[in-house]
């Protein structure tokens, strides 16, 4: 095998067949991987995993076998990791019994034997599946400068950003042999130079943005580029609280998933940008101004692409990423608000809101009052994923409303706002 | 008339075969998930927001594209659909492959029987020349000839 990055003797050993064939195998599609990219060694991975692979889904069959092959190869996680949300919870959400049957027998079959493949190579526990693994709760949450082997890519730019931690991009399947293997390839993100900005962007809107669509308007400027965000700490302050975390969050993964945003510096604000400040702006960075009217431009040019564009919505979800504590205290309050402004005790459309399960148990524990409000209010509360219940034929073709950008941009749901979309869910319609 | 261009080999191979262009950036979950999730034996296009592709059939296709887009899960889908048999022959990069795309054509190459070419660092000029239906054939040194 030709390659260009510089092994050490030990890595090459390995390459050579040392840890067994399926470990020579892990190491080299890392050292094609590094090289694609010029990366001239390896580093050492210094926290714990996640994996955006976490259902099983049928179709999959050969990454199932690549599980395998690791697992009889004798191979697990240098260190434990953490994986995105379950596709499905029958409690929380209902389906019928044709969806039943499709999602148990069809989609989602392989279900529990991969999560069994997922234990045997190192998952933390069964609670670990969330697409927000850096909640305090889940207990995964890197140390600025630490270098990760993620993907899911809005707890790849989460970590960038507001963690200051050091991760790439990573594709499923190129994150766990990262996590096996114990290194990565050291390129782009985990680089100074690759951490530097080629996008300015001037916020100068009368009033704080809607995160989602910040978020999407970034992302679809400047797709994979590192953005320097300046005039938001206007709106946020200057303190990372866990309201302003949440809405960092939100951000982050609508410039990752309407571009493909790894990292973004808020002035005064992200850890980098407040110990470095503009010397992370490259000299000749572009610039994006961001007002009122732009984000109106971004958000009504979103398609709708529902099968009946005037359909009433049958299903609303609220959480993608997961929403934090403070959020689901927030959305006790606001649908409080609402449902007394309309009259009403209880949302009228079936109302999902989504959310790590030790988050929930948090929020179950340490907020009862606002938890049993969201439950008499008749909103649900679970931990799947939206985008994997939606992303199929089968519920593809409901008229399902969100108020996040990452599962519009995925699925044929409609995006509204947190304003707009309390309103429609308390009434059941438009 | 023949014109001919040079890119980067990331996954080297001889190949010809019919061009299928996105302008846009490919959303590879997006593209490939209704195909493979239906078990279908040819993949047809079915990310919507892609009007360049979009209900195009991409098997044993030369796909060309500026990189590929969105979910982390798009490695993973394209060593899906190479050992499924279902994936392009080959996909050709006007800029410089995205982390995601090489994960997939690397997964395909070291894990399958089967490989997806992959040539990047094309140029614009290469995106904007080339069309739906040419004759793309690939040599593993990179150079690419459309006509």
């Amino acid at each position: 095998m030709n390659y260009k990055m510089k092994l050490t003797p030990e890595e090459e050993a390995i390459l050579n067949g040392s840890k067994g064939p399926a470990m020579a195998k892990v190491i080299k599609t890392l050292v094609l991987y590094g090289d694609a990219f010029g990366a001239e060694r390896f580093v050492p991975v210094t926290a714990k995993g996640h994996l955006v692979t976490s259902f099983g889904i049928s179709v999959l069959k050969p990454v199932f076998s690549i599980m395998d092959e690791l697992i009889d190869g004798g191979l697990k996680s240098a260190q434990p990791f953490t994986v995105d949300p379950r596709p499905i919870d029958y409690d929380n959400v209902k389906c019928n019994l044709i969806e039943k049957l499709i999602f148990n027998k069809i989609l989602y079959g392989m279900q529990k034997p991969y999560e069994i493949q997922l234990k045997k190579l190192g998952l933390k526990s069964s609670k670990s599946f969330t697409c927000t693994c850096y909640m305090d709760e889940v207990g995964n949450v890197p140390k600025k400068g630490d270098v990760l082997s993620w993907a899911e890519s809005s707890a790849v730019v989460y970590a960038n950003s507001v963690l200051g931690a050091r991760c790439n991009r990573n594709s499923g399947i190129i994150e766990l042999f990262g996590s096996i293997l114990g290194k990565v390839p050291e390129f782009d993100l985990l680089t100074n130079e690759g951490r530097k900005a080629k996008w300015i962007i001037e916020v100068k809107t009368t009033r704080r943005p809607e995160a989602q669509v910040l978020g999407s308007a970034i992302g679809l400027k400047v797709m994979e580029d590192v953005p320097y965000i300046k005039g938001l700490d206007k709106f946020l302050g200057t303190e990372l609280t866990d309201s302003v975390k949440s809405y960092l969050k939100d951000m982050g993964a609508a410039t990752a998933s309407n571009g493909a945003v790894g990292l973004y510096h808020v002035d005064n604000l992200t850890p980098e940008a407040v110990e470095s400040g503009e010397a992370l702006i490259n000299d000749d960075a572009k610039v994006y101004v961001i007002d009122d009217a732009e984000l109106e431009r971004v958000k009504n040019n979103y398609p709708v692409i529902w099968e009946d564009k005037n359909a009433r919505p049958e299903r609303c979800f609220i959480g993608c990423p997961h929403l934090s504590y403070s959020q689901l205290g927030e959305w006790a309050e606001r649908f409080e608000a609402e449902l007394k402004k309309q009259n009403k005790t209880k949302v009228v459309l079936t109302t999902i809101m989504t959310s790590a399960p030790e988050v929930i148990e948090h929020f179950k524990k340490d907020n009862k009052v606002a938890y049993d409000k969201l439950i008499s209010f008749g909103v649900k509360l679970t931990s799947i994923c939206p985008l994997m219940y939606m992303n199929n034929p089968l519920c593809g073709k409901k008229p399902v409303i969100t108020n996040s950008n990452k599962l519009r941009t995925y699925t044929t749901s409609r995006y509204f706002t947190d304003d707009e979309i309390t309103k429609i869910a308390v009434k059941g319609g438009f | 008339m023949a014109k001919e261009f040079k890119g980067r080999p990331v996954i080297a191979g001889d190949i010809t075969g019919e061009a299928v262009v996105s302008r846009q950036g490919v959303n590879t979950l997006a593209t490939f998930q209704k195909s493979a999730l239906m078990k279908k034996k040819e993949v047809i296009c079915s990310d919507q927001n892609n009007s360049d592709i979009y209900n195009k059939p991409l098997t044993g296709k030369i796909l060309c594209l500026p990189k590929t887009i969105g979910s982390t899960t798009g490695g993973m889908v394209l060593h899906t659909v190479s050992a499924l048999g279902i994936a392009p022959a080959a996909m050709l990069f006007s800029e410089s492959i995205d982390s995601l795309a090489a994960a997939g054509v690397i997964l395909a190459d070291v894990w399958t029987d089967s490989t997806i070419v992959a040539v990047d660092r094309l140029g614009d000029e290469f995106l904007n020349y080339v069309q739906d239906g040419m004759k793309v054939t690939i040599t593993s040194d990179g150079t690419v000839t459309v006509e």
